[in-house]
C-alpha cells in the first residue's frame, strides 16, 4: 500500500521529499438535531514538504471541513472527529489540546480563508493584526514585530507598507486585503499553508495576481501548500497533485497532468467536462453534472456519485467502491475501469 | 524585493492627492454624525457644565460648607447670601447641590461601569461559548430581570445600609441584565465571522478572541448602553435615597435632598426644585447623548 501511495513528480521520478502531513482515515461528522451529518468519510492523504496539493470538489463535499478538522477549527459540539489520525511532523494533531493546537496554528500551519472582506477584523488596524501572531509565537518586541510586518507586506506586494500599516481593513481593496491575510499567515514561517478558496471572492485579474503571489511565496519560502478550490483551471496552473472529493470521500487522487489527461473517475471526468477551455470549439456547450451532491445526513450505501453517474451499474448502488490504485500515484474510487470500460474487482 | 515587481502592484494615489481628501475613519464619521445631532450636542454641553458645576464648584463650596448648620437660618428662601436658600437645619442648598452632585454623578458613573463590566462578562461568556453555559447564564439573567428592580434595590439597600460604596455595588449588581443581553446578541452573530476563524487559525487564545477581537466590534451598542446606564443609576440612587434607604445624611446626594424636602413641597419649594431640576437636566442630557451616540455609531447609517 505504502509503495503505491508514493506519488510521482511531474518527471515520473519517485518523490523523495519527506512527508510533512500524513492524514489517515480521517472521519468528521456533525451531530445535528436532524441526525448525524457524515461530512468527511475515511479520507487518507499525504503532503510532502514543499508540495502543492489541490483539493477540488463541489461545495459541501467536505473540502474545508477536512482541513479545519486538522487544526481543531470545527466547532465541537456539534462537530466530532469520529476517527483517524493526522500526523504533522510525526505528531498526531487530532488528540492535541487547544493550547498545543494554538501553538501550531499560525506557527507551523497557517490557513488563508475564502473571503478577505470578512476575514480581517474591521475594528483593528492592520498593524495590530499583523503583529499579533508574531508577538505570540516569537519572543519579539513590538518594534521588531512591526519591522517584520512591514517586510512581509512588502513581500506580498503591498505598496508603501510603512504608511499602510496603521490603516484599517476597510481602507484596503479586496485583493490588497487578501495580500494582508497572506502576509499575516506567512508571518511565522509556516511549513504548511492551507488556502481555503483564497481567490473565490476576488475578481479574475486579482485572482491571477494572488495565485501568482502564492506560487512565488511557496518557491521563496519553500512551504507546502494545500489549495482548496472548485476551480480546476486554477488547479492546472498551480498544483502538483490533486485530490478530488465527493460527499466527504476522496474519489480520485492523481498527479495534475494525469488528472487532466487521464482522469479515472466519472466525477473527475464530469468536472472536466464542465470546465471552459480555450482549446475547445466555441459552439460546443459546457456539460453540467445533472442533480446535486447527496444529502450527507444519510450515509449512502453504494457509491455516493452513483445517482448522477452515467456509468452506473448494479454494483455501484450496492457497494461502496474502495480507492483502487491505477498507477503510481493515481487512485480512483470507481467500480469501472474507464480506460477499458470493464468493471473492476476488489 | 525584485520578485515583487513582477506582479505589478496596483496604481496607488500619489501622496499629495491622498492628503487632499483623506478617507474618513469610522470614528471621524461617527463624530460628524454626532455633531449634527442637535439634542446630543445640547446634552453634551449641558453635561460638561454640570460636571464643572459639581466638581469645579466643589472647590469653592466644600463639604464642610455644605454640612455647616446654622439653625438661625432655617428654611430661608433664596437670597444673595444663600442663592438656593437653606434647608430645615439651615444648611446652604447651593453648597449641598454641588456636593450632592459630586456624589450622585460619581455613583452614576461607577455604578454604570460596574454594570457594564458584569454585563459584558456574562453576555460575552453566554454568547461566545453557547450551549449549556449560555442557557445557564441566560436563565440566571432572566431570573434577575423578573424581580422588580426597585423592590430588589430597597431590600438590598436595607440589608447593607447607606454606605455610598454599597449603594454603587447594589446598583451595579441589579442592573447588568440588559447589557448582558445586548452583548450576548452581539457575540452570537460576531463569533460566526470569518475573522474569528482567521484569528483562531493563527493561534489566538480564546480569551483574546473574546476581548481583543469580538468585543471591540460590539463597542457601539455597549457605549450606548453605558451612557444610558449612567442616567438609570442616577435615577435609581435618587429613588432609594428619596425613600430614605440610600446614601444617608449628612452626605448629600440629589436623591436624599429630595427626601428631606417632601414635607415642604409647598412651603419651601427651593428645597426640591434645585436638586430635582439637576436630576432632570442630568438624566435628560445623558439620554440625549445616548440617543446621539446610537445614531452616530450605527454602522448602517449612511449620512455623514
Amino acid at each position: 500500500m505504502s509503495a503505491l501511495m508514493t506519488p510521482a513528480t511531474k518527471h515520473d521520478q519517485p518523490d523523495k521529499r519527506p512527508i510533512l502531513l500524513d492524514v489517515k482515515n480521517l472521519e468528521v461528522c456533525f451531530h445535528t438535531p436532524e441526525g448525524t451529518v457524515y461530512a468527511v468519510n475515511n479520507i487518507s492523504y499525504q503532503v510532502r514538504e514543499g508540495e502543492v496539493l489541490a483539493v477540488v470538489g463541489e461545495s459541501g463535499c467536505g473540502k474545508s471541513v477536512s482541513m479545519m478538522a486538522l487544526l481543531g477549527l470545527i466547532p465541537k459540539p456539534p462537530g466530532d472527529i469520529a476517527g483517524g489520525q493526522a500526523f504533522f511532523m510525526d505528531r498526531d494533531l487530532l488528540p492535541m489540546s487547544e493550547e498545543e493546537l494554538a501553538s501550531i496554528r499560525g506557527g507551523e500551519i497557517a490557513m488563508v480563508f475564502q473571503d478577505p472582506m470578512t476575514s480581517l477584523n474591521p475594528v483593528l488596524s492592520v498593524r495590530r493584526q499583523m503583529t499579533e501572531s508574531l508577538l505570540r509565537h516569537y519572543d519579539m518586541t513590538g518594534e521588531q514585530a512591526e519591522k517584520r510586518a512591514i517586510e512581509l507586506m512588502e513581500l506580498v506586494g503591498i505598496p508603501d507598507p510603512e504608511r499602510r500599516l496603521g490603516d484599517y481593513p476597510h481602507q484596503f481593496s479586496g485583493g490588497m486585503r487578501q495580500r494582508v491575510m497572506i502576509a499575516m499567515m506567512l508571518a511565522c514561517n509556516p511549513s504548511l499553508l492551507i488556502a481555503d478558496e483564497p481567490t473565490t471572492a476576488l475578481d479574475v485579474t486579482i485572482q491571477a495576481q494572488i495565485i501568482e503571489l502564492m506560487v512565488r511565496m511557496r518557491e521563496h519560502l519553500g512551504l507546502a501548500l494545500i489549495w482548496i478550490t472548485h476551480d480546476l483551471g486554477v488547479v492546472a496552473g498551480l498544483a502538483e497533485r490533486v485530490i478530488v472529493m465527493y460527499a466527504g470521500m476522496i474519489v480520485e487522487e492523481a498527479d495534475v497532468d494525469n488528472l487532466f489527461e487521464n482522469p479515472q473517475h466519472p466525477y473527475t471526468l464530469a468536472l472536466l467536462g464542465a470546465l471552459p477551455r480555450v482549446d475547445r470549439r466555441r459552439d460546443s456547450r459546457l456539460k453540467s453534472i445533472p442533480g446535486a451532491p447527496p444529502n450527507l445526513l444519510i450515509a449512502p450505501r453504494g457509491c455516493p456519485f452513483a445517482p448522477r453517474c452515467e456509468y452506473t451499474f448494479d454494483r455501484c448502488r450496492e457497494e461502496r467502491p474502495p480507492l483502487f490504485s491505477i498507477s503510481a500515484g493515481q487512485h480512483s474510487a470507481c467500480w469501472i475501469d474507464l480506460a477499458t470500460g470493464k468493471p473492476r474487482e476488489r | 524585493m525584485s520578485a515583487v515587481d513582477s506582479i505589478s502592484p496596483p496604481v496607488t494615489l500619489s501622496p499629495s492627492a491622498d492628503e487632499l481628501a483623506p478617507p474618513l475613519t469610522f470614528r471621524q464619521m461617527a463624530w460628524r454624525r454626532f455633531r449634527r445631532h442637535r439634542m446630543a450636542m445640547f446634552g453634551s454641553i449641558t453635561l460638561i457644565l454640570l460636571f464643572i458645576y459639581a466638581f469645579g464648584g466643589g472647590m469653592i463650596y466644600t463639604a464642610e460648607r455644605a454640612n455647616f448648620t446654622d439653625t438661625s437660618q432655617r428654611l430661608s428662601p433664596p437670597s444673595p447670601e444663600h442663592p438656593f436658600g437653606t434647608d430645615t437645619v439651615g444648611r446652604d442648598v447651593l453648597a449641598r447641590t454641588i456636593q450632592g452632585g459630586r456624589v450622585s454623578l460619581m455613583i452614576g458613573l461607577t455604578a454604570a461601569i460596574l454594570e457594564i463590566i458584569i454585563g459584558v462578562l456574562i453576555g460575552a461568556a453566554a454568547g461566545f461559548f453557547g450551549g449549556v453555559t449560555d442557557s445557564l447564564l441566560m436563565r440566571f439573567t432572566e431570573a434577575m430581570l423578573i424581580i422588580p428592580a426597585l423592590f430588589l434595590l430597597i431590600v438590598m439597600a436595607r440589608l447593607v445600609g447607606g454606605n455610598v460604596y454599597f449603594i454603587i455595588l447594589i446598583l451595579g449588581l441589579t442592573s447588568w441584565m440588559y447589557v448582558a443581553r445586548i452583548v450576548r446578541a452581539e457575540f452570537l452573530s460576531l463569533k460566526e465571522n470569518e475573522f474569528v476563524l482567521a484569528a483562531r487559525s493563527i493561534g489566538t487564545p480564546t480569551r483574546e478572541i473574546i476581548f481583543r477581537h469580538i468585543l471591540p466590534n460590539s463597542m457601539a451598542p455597549i457605549v450606548v448602553a453605558a451612557t444610558l446606564a449612567v442616567a438609570t443609576a442616577i435615577l435609581a440612587e435618587a429613588y432609594i435615597s428619596f425613600l430614605g434607604m440610600g446614601v444617608q445624611p449628612p452626605t448629600a446626594t440629589w436623591g436624599n435632598m429630595l427626601d428631606g424636602s417632601y414635607n415642604y413641597i409647598e412651603s419651601a419649594p427651593w428645597l426640591w426644585i434645585f436638586p430635582g431640576l439637576l436630576i432632570l437636566l442630568t438624566v435628560l442630557s445623558i439620554n440625549f447623548v445616548g440617543d446621539g451616540l446610537r445614531d452616530a455609531l450605527d454602522p448602517r447609517s449612511r449620512n455623514i
